[in-house]
């Protein structure tokens, strides 16, 4: 009987993630909606984005009050058909409710799941998740970490079936902040010699923005070391970038200087939350991240272009694909019909900036999987 | 990486890590290195609450014990950081600055403005203030609006522990004199703080709660009342703005004005006694920069005008409660 009842609860979005905020639902009780289906608004201190109906259906019941905060796992709401009775429904949620126990509170999580090595004298943080032989590596791009990978990072592991290693580069995250001549061969060497540290002498190489740059420059240097690659609103296929953002994102120091710049990067300029600021200008604020970022920026970039171009490279791995948001703001869509021969997948997201990644991570993530098969 | 620390480790990490980085950081006051008797072995007991411990066993003579006159060595503080050095000098509690108060303000404060330039004073002199401890009249005093009065000194009052590192290490790194203040109450309150040195910049309030009925403007502990009030009405669908300023010289102005063109109401909590307080200071630059905006008068929420009392049920009904804050807010809101 409890088959066909199916609970919409509150997702995990990331390893820190123990509440989210429910804003509103955009569905209303009695809806059919389909599996994937965005149905409600949630906030967390990370971002805000959406929950998907993990199934399709009828939607029964609501539990949430707008604007509430819920621990993750809690019940949202309850899809069933028409054959299930109200009562069966309500009698369902009342034993969920008198059930549930929030996860516990513990910080343990992320701190154990984050490893640290030491490549070359620089301290890597990284994620490693599900096992197998064959590896996707995730690469960020300029200014990130692991993080962009939110949404990314545990669907990859379900939908393939293999390792999925996200690392921040040097200069970010909880990496060292020291980005030795900030060249970008400096950044693939690294990440070529973090491979090697961790026992991948091949993997799946995903890249985003700058992150795809060095995903080509690898390429380049040791195709042997590289599967496929997935190159995501990517630095390296043209020489068209928004230096406006670039000089601006590194020279902001308050809030008010630097969210105009973080809004550039989404289509959705609401996912620009005060908590993804707050965080951003923590990150900023270290010692010797702007340094840092200043000079990778000087070695990728002449004076208003991006110094080189490896769509060549493309044409030499076995499997590709370019994944762009439309919306793009940062490096500009058309740079994704710059491919020259090979086996390339391109796909185009409408409704997607620059982080498509986080704005589309369905779309993504299916366009990943494919390459990496 | 980020991890759960107190603000009183917060305030340790931003001194060791200062202290590794700039031979010229130098930490003195009374008892920093031993107190409670100690003789000052490797060990030593840190400071009244502990603050300090263990900054002697990896810095040893660039911390040191003073003799117990605040004219001497905040003097000699002050002296040091003309001459170069970048002395952190601890008055134990704010409530002492009667007996200092002119190295401070005339000396430190005035230095590079009637040198003409010529001279720099990077002194931070850092104090525990507030109630709630039960040390009475003497020791719970909050005293930053007598700081800020004064051109040429810089007040700094964080109310977290990722606050307080950052804004140590920024204090410690601007060449200014810095009264830098830590509420006594706040020394066991965790929070996530990077282990790396990082700086939070002076004049930049922090938003602590995001809504638009009503303007809470907050100092030190009575930031957290402010969020838990913000909490508890945004069940009742009030939402407020509660701004934390974290430096009250220099004053993030814009952003609590801003938010009263926002919400047209406004709440200023301040632990101090009512006349001449940091209050009095936000609601001037609300009804001057702002009075078109307002739609309803301005309330303050502070201690009465009476020394602190040491009786326990005194102290508690001295201090600005959060029944207090939700009537400011409410009555605001009518």
């Amino acid at each position: 009987m409890s088959d066909s009842i199916k609970e919409i609860t509150m997702p995990k979005w990331g390893l820190s993630m123990k509440e989210g905020k429910l804003l509103e639902w955009s569905v209303n009780e009695g809806d059919e909606i389909s599996k994937g289906d965005e149905i409600a608004d949630v906030e967390t201190e990370k971002i805000a984005s959406a929950v998907e109906a993990p199934a399709s259906g009828k939607l029964r019941k609501i539990v949430t009050e707008n604007d509430t905060v819920y621990p993750v796992g809690a019940l949202l709401g309850v899809i069933a058909d028409d054959s299930v009775s109200d009562d069966e429904v309500n009698a369902y949620v009342e034993k969920f409710l008198a059930e549930f126990v929030p996860p516990e509170d513990d910080d343990e999580e992320e701190v154990s799941a984050s490893e640290f090595i030491d490549i070359n004298g620089l301290n890597i943080r990284y994620v490693s998740k599900g096992e197998g032989d064959d590896t996707i590596l995730l690469i960020h791009g300029f200014g990130g970490d692991l993080d962009n990978w939110l949404f990314n990072h545990d669907d990859l592991v379900a939908r393939t079936g293999k390792k999925v290693i996200a690392l921040d580069l040097p200069g970010h995250g909880q990496s060292s902040k020291s980005v030795g001549d900030g060249s970008q061969d400096f950044l693939a060497d690294t990440v070529i010699a973090f491979m090697k540290a961790v026992g991948v002498d091949k993997a799946h190489l995903v890249g985003h923005s700058m992150g795809g740059a060095v995903a080509l420059n690898i390429a380049s240097k040791q195709a042997d070391m590289v599967n496929s690659l997935s190159l995501i609103c990517s630095a390296g296929l043209g020489k068209e970038i928004n230096l406006e953002y670039l000089d601006g994102f590194i020279g902001s120091d308050s809030r008010k200087q630097i969210k105009p710049f973080l809004q550039q990067l989404f289509a959705d300029v609401d996912l620009v939350t005060r908590q993804l600021i707050n965080n951003m200008l923590q990150y900023k604020r270290l010692d010797g991240v702007t340094a840092a970022l200043q000079q990778i920026k000087d070695g990728f970039i002449e004076g208003a272009s991006q110094k080189k171009q490896f769509n060549d490279v493309l044409g030499s791995v076995s499997k590709a694909s370019v994944i762009w948001g439309a919306k793009d703001q940062i490096i500009p869509a058309s740079h994704k019909d710059n491919i020259s021969g090979g086996n390339v997948e391109v796909l185009s997201v409408a409704d997607a900036g620059h982080m498509v990644q986080m704005e589309a991570a369905k779309e993504v993530n299916e366009a990943i999987a494919n390459t990496v098969a | 990486m980020a991890r759960k620390i107190t603000y009183q480790q917060a305030v340790n990490e931003a001194l060791d890590q200062e202290m590794a980085r700039d031979p010229s950081v130098i930490v003195m006051g009374e008892d920093v290195v031993g107190g409670q008797g100690s003789p000052g072995e490797m060990d030593a007991w840190g400071g009244v609450l502990g603050v300090t411990k263990g900054l002697y066993a990896k810095h040893g003579d660039r911390i040191m014990d003073t003799p117990i006159t605040e004219s001497g060595y905040i003097g000699a503080a002050v002296g040091a950081a003309t001459c170069g050095m970048r002395p952190v000098a601890e008055l134990m509690f704010i409530d002492f600055m009667g007996v200092c108060l002119d190295q401070i303000f005339n000396q430190a404060g005035k230095f590079k403005y009637m040198f003409g330039g010529k001279a720099e004073t990077p002194v931070v002199i850092r104090a525990m203030y507030g109630a709630g401890f039960r040390a009475a009249a003497q020791h719970s005093q909050c005293l930053y609006s007598v700081f800020t009065h004064f051109p040429g000194i810089k007040v700094v009052l964080p109310s977290t522990p990722y606050d307080v590192k950052g804004l140590l290490i920024q204090s410690i790194r601007d060449n200014d004199p810095v009264m830098f203040l830590e509420h006594k109450m706040l020394y066991t309150l965790e929070g996530e703080v990077p282990e790396e040195p990082y700086t939070i910049p002076f004049g930049e309030a922090n938003l602590v709660r995001e809504g638009g009925d009503v303007t809470i403007v907050g100092f030190g502990r009575m930031v957290h009342l402010a969020a838990e009030v913000a909490d508890k009405l945004a069940k009742e669908g009030i939402s407020c703005d509660v701004i934390d300023p974290r430096t009250t010289s220099p004053l993030d102005e814009e952003t609590i004005l801003e938010s009263i063109e926002n919400t047209g109401r406004l709440v200023v909590v301040d632990e101090s006694n009512p006349r001449c307080s940091m209050a009095s200071d936000i609601a001037e630059l609300a009804a001057t920069k702002a009075f078109s905006s307002l739609k309803a008068a301005i309330q303050t929420v502070t201690a009465p005008h009476v020394p602190t009392p040491f009786a326990a049920s005194l102290e508690d009904a001295y201090i600005p409660s959060v029944d207090h804050i939700e009537a400011a807010v409410r009555k605001a809101l009518k």
